[in-house]
C-alpha cells in the first residue's frame, strides 16, 4: 500500500508548509487550515497503518520503516490530543516539521515485508513496541519545546529580538510544556523498558542481557530520570531542562537508529 | 525689573546624589512647606514641588539674593551641610533661566527618563496645594499654568512621551515573555524614581501579585509601599527579599553598583532557579552587567528597553531637540509677558492701545465726513485725544500709586486684564481648564 503512504506523506508536507506559512505570516486562517490538514494527514496515516497491518499480518512495528512511521503517527496524534487540552503558541510549526522529518526517514527506509522471526511473534510486540515509540513521540515533543525554549531564550538574553520573540510563547510556558511532555513521556519510557524486559524473559529466558539497545534505552532513561530528579530537588528547570531534554531525545533517537545501524544486537532486526 | 524676581531653587538627580537629596528637610510626603517658605522675607509667591528625583522651589521675590539664600537654608536645614556644599548640590535659576527651567521640568525634558509623564501630574498637584494654601499669586499662577500648556504643547507636537510609556510597556511585555502570567509574581522596587513607579503601576495594571519597596531610608520605602499596598525593606534587607521576588526594578541614585553577580548567584540556588527579571533604570547603573551571565537571570537596562521599543536613538534625540525648541520659544513669549508686568511697560502698552483705538476710530469717522474743513478735522482729533487721555488718567494714576509689592502685581494683573493688554488672553483660561 505504498500509494496510501505516499498520499499521507504529501499531506504531512502540506500541513508543515501551511504551519510554516502561519509561523511567518501569523494569519489566523492559515493556522486553522494547517490544523485541519494535519488532522486529515493523521487520519490518512491511521488508514495507512491499518492497511499495513492487514498486509503484513502483524503489528506493523517490526522494521525501520514501520517503526518510524508509527513514531510519526504517535507524534501527530499526541500533538493533536495535547493541543486539545493545552495550547502552546506556534508549537504546531515545530512539531509538524519534526513529523515530516520522521516521515521522510520512513519513506527512505526499506518498505520490504520481512517475515517475523518466531521470537517476536508474541502479544508483547504491539504492547512493548507501541509503548516505547509513544514514549519517543512525547519525548520528541519535549525536544521541540526545548528547541523553542533555547531559541526564545537566546533572543531575550541577548536583547536582540528577531523573528522568534513575538511568535514563541513565554519561557515559562515553554518550560511547563517541557514538563508536561516529560510527565507523559517518562512513564511511557519506563513502561516500555519494563514490558521489553518481561518480553525478553519470555522470548530469550532472561530479563536483561545488556544488548546495546537495552543499554541505550537505559542511558536515555537515566538522562530523563536525572532531569526529573534535579528539577524537583535542585531546580533544574528552564534552560537546563531544555538542554537536558534535547540531549535525552538525541539519546532516544540513537537508541532507535544508531544502535540498529552501528551496534547491532538482538534488536537489530526490529527498528 | 520684575522678571529678575522669578527664581527657582532646586535639587535634582543631576546635581545631587541620592544621599544628599534624602537629607533635604522636605520630601514629597511631608507637610507642604510653602507656608513656611512664603514667610521668608522677600518671598512674594511660592510653590513647592517635591518628587523622588527632585525638589523645586518656584518663587517670585523682591530680593533675589537674600531670598534665595534663606530658601536654601530652609531646604537644607538640619542636613549638616556647609554653605558651600549647599550651593554645590542645588541650583538657582533666575528670571529667564527660571522660566526655561520650569518649562523643561514640566515638559519632562529634565527628567531622569526624558518624556516620562508623571512629572506633569506632580507639578499640577504641587500647584494645587500651593493654590489651596494661597501662596501663589498672579505671577506664579500665570507662570505655572503656562508651564502646563507648554508641556501639553510639547506632548502633542513631539513624540517625546511615547518613548517613556512604551518603555514601561516593553518592560511588562518582557516580564510576561520571561515569567508567563504575572498573577503570582512579585516585583521589588529598589530606590524610588518616577520611571520605577510608572513601571510598577503598569505591572500592577497587569495583575502583579505583590510589591516590595527597598530604599536607603525606610520611611520613604514605607510611604511608597503604602501606595502600592506593598511591603517595605531597607537596602540591607534587599538581598534576603530577593528570594521572594521575580522582577526587580532598580533606580537608586547610588554612584556604585548596588547588586553584584556574586550576590545573586547563591540566591538563584535558593530560588530553585526560578527566573529573575532585573530592570536597571538608574543612571549610573545599579546592577552588575555580569548578572546577565547567570542562568535564568535576565538583565535589561534602560537602553536595552529603549531598543526593545525600537525607538532609535537619533529619532529620540530629534524629538528632544524639537521639544527644546518649543520650550525656548515659549520661554521668549513668557518673558515678554513677564517684562510687561511692570508699571512703565504697562502704561506704555496702555497708551499704545488707546492710541491705536483712537487712530482707527478717527480714520473711520473722517473717511465718512468728506467735506470738513481742516479746522474741524483738527477739532475732532483734539476731542478724541482728550477723551482717551482723560479715560486713561485714572488707571495710570492708580498704577503709579505706591503700593505693597503683592498689591502692585495684583494691580498690574487687573489693569492688563481689564484693558486686554496681553496678546492671547484666552491662553489663560485654556490652561486653567487643563489640569
Amino acid at each position: 500500500m505504498n500509494l496510501l503512504f505516499s498520499i499521507t506523506f504529501l499531506a504531512y508536507i502540506l500541513a508543515t508548509v501551511t504551519y510554516v506559512l502561519w509561523f511567518a505570516k501569523q494569519q489566523k486562517e492559515t493556522r486553522l487550515a494547517a490544523r485541519w490538514i494535519l488532522t486529515a494527514a493523521g487520519i490518512l496515516h491511521t488508514m495507512t497503518l491499518v492497511a499495513r497491518y492487514l498486509e503484513v499480518g502483524h503489528t506493523p512495528i517490526s522494521n525501520m520503516h514501520e517503526a518510524v512511521s508509527f513514531f510519526a503517527w504517535s507524534m501527530t496524534w499526541g500533538f493533536l490530543l495535547f493541543r486539545w487540552r493545552y495550547r502552546v503558541k506556534n508549537f504546531g510549526t515545530f512539531v509538524s516539521v519534526g513529523i515530516t522529518m520522521l516521515m521522510t526517514v520512513a519513506a527512505i527506509a526499506s518498505k520490504e515485508i520481512v517475515p517475523l522471526p518466531p521470537a517476536l511473534q508474541s502479544l508483547w510486540l504491539p504492547v512493548h513496541a507501541s509503548i516505547a515509540i509513544m514514549a519517543n513521540a512525547f519525548l520528541g515533543m519535549g525536544f521541540c519545546g526545548g528547541i523553542m525554549y533555547l531559541l526564545q531564550e537566546r533572543e531575550i538574553k541577548s536583547r536582540r529580538f528577531g523573528i522568534f520573540f513575538e511568535r514563541l510563547p513565554s519561557l515559562e510556558a515553554l518550560d511547563s510544556l517541557n514538563q508536561h511532555c516529560l510527565s507523559i513521556g517518562f512513564p511511557l519510557l519506563t513502561l516500555g523498558i519494563i514490558t521489553g524486559s518481561i518480553w525478553a524473559k519470555q522470548a530469550w529466558g532472561t530479563y536483561w542481557q545488556w544488548d546495546p539497545k537495552e543499554t541505550w534505552s537505559l542511558i536515555t532513561w537515566f538522562i530523563y530520570a536525572a532531569l526529573l530528579h534535579f528539577r524537583f530537588t535542585m531546580g533544574w528547570r528552564r534552560r537546563r531542562a531544555a538542554i537536558m531534554s534535547i540531549i535525552g531525545f538525541s539519546s532516544a533517537l540513537f537508541t532507535l537508529w544508531g544502535v540498529s545501524y552501528l551496534l547491532g544486537g538482538v534488536h537489530s532486526y526490529a527498528g | 525689573m520684575l522678571a529678575d524676581n522669578l527664581l527657582i531653587i532646586g535639587v535634582n538627580h543631576k546635581v545631587a546624589p541620592v544621599e544628599v537629596r534624602e537629607k533635604l528637610a522636605h520630601t514629597a510626603d511631608c507637610e507642604n512647606p510653602v507656608v513656611a517658605i512664603k514667610n521668608i522675607p522677600g518671598c512674594r509667591e511660592c510653590c513647592f514641588l517635591g518628587t523622588c528625583n527632585r525638589v523645586e522651589v518656584i518663587c517670585s521675590s523682591t530680593a533675589t539674593e537674600s531670598t534665595a539664600y534663606a530658601i536654601r537654608q530652609h531646604l537644607f536645614a538640619g542636613s549638616g551641610l556647609t554653605d558651600e556644599e549647599v550651593e554645590k548640590y542645588s541650583y538657582l535659576h533666575v528670571g529667564r533661566e527660571a522660566v526655561n527651567h520650569l518649562f523643561r521640568v514640566a515638559a519632562s525634558l529634565d527628567s531622569m527618563i526624558v518624556g516620562e509623564p508623571q512629572i506633569l501630574g506632580q507639578l499640577k498637584k504641587a500647584y494645587k496645594a500651593a493654590a489651596e494654601l494661597s501662596t501663589v499669586g498672579p505671577v506664579l499662577n500665570k507662570f505655572i499654568n503656562k508651564s502646563f500648556s507648554v508641556a501639553k504643547r510639547v506632548r502633542t507636537e513631539t513624540n517625546i512621551g511615547s518613548s517613556a510609556v512604551s518603555i514601561s510597556y516593553a518592560a511588562v511585555q518582557l516580564a510576561k515573555k520571561i515569567l508567563g502570567t504575572l498573577a503570582d509574581k512579585r516585583v521589588m522596587l529598589v530606590g524610588a524614581g518616577e520611571m520605577a513607579e510608572l513601571a510598577a503601576e503598569h505591572l500592577i495594571a497587569h495583575g502583579i501579585a505583590g510589591v516590595v519597596v527597598a530604599n536607603r531610608t525606610l520611611e520613604r520605602a514605607i510611604t511608597l509601599a503604602q501606595r502600592f499596598n506593598g511591603t517595605a525593606v531597607t537596602l540591607e534587607g534587599m538581598a534576603a527579599e530577593l528570594e521572594n521576588v521575580d522582577i526587580l526594578i532598580s533606580s537608586t541614585g547610588a554612584t556604585g553598583l548596588v547588586l553584584m553577580r556574586d550576590d545573586v548567584k547563591p540566591i538563584m540556588r535558593q530560588r530553585m532557579n526560578r527566573p529573575l527579571f532585573l530592570i536597571d533604570i538608574a543612571v549610573p547603573r545599579d546592577l552588575d552587567p555580569k548578572l546577565n551571565d547567570l542562568d535564568n537571570v535576565y538583565l535589561y537596562d534602560i537602553d536595552n528597553l529603549k531598543d526593545v521599543v525600537e525607538v532609535n536613538k537619533s529619532e529620540r534625540q530629534k524629538e528632544a531637540d524639537c521639544a527644546s525648541r518649543i520650550v525656548d520659544e515659549e520661554t521668549v513669549k513668557f518673558q515678554r509677558w513677564l517684562e510687561g508686568m511692570d508699571v512703565t511697560p504697562t502704561i506704555v502698552s496702555l497708551r499704545q492701545k488707546a492710541d491705536e483705538l483712537r487712530q482707527a476710530e478717527l480714520e473711520r469717522t473722517l473717511s465718512q465726513l468728506k467735506d470738513l474743513s481742516p479746522k474741524q478735522i483738527k477739532a475732532i482729533e483734539v476731542l478724541a485725544a482728550s477723551i482717551t487721555n482723560k479715560m486713561l488718567h485714572h488707571p495710570i494714576v492708580f498704577l503709579k500709586a505706591k503700593a505693597a509689592p503683592e498689591e502692585q502685581t495684583l494691580k498690574l494683573d487687573l489693569i492688563r486684564k481689564v484693558f486686554a493688554l496681553d496678546p492671547d488672553p484666552t491662553d489663560d483660561e485654556d490652561d486653567l481648564l487643563s489640569p
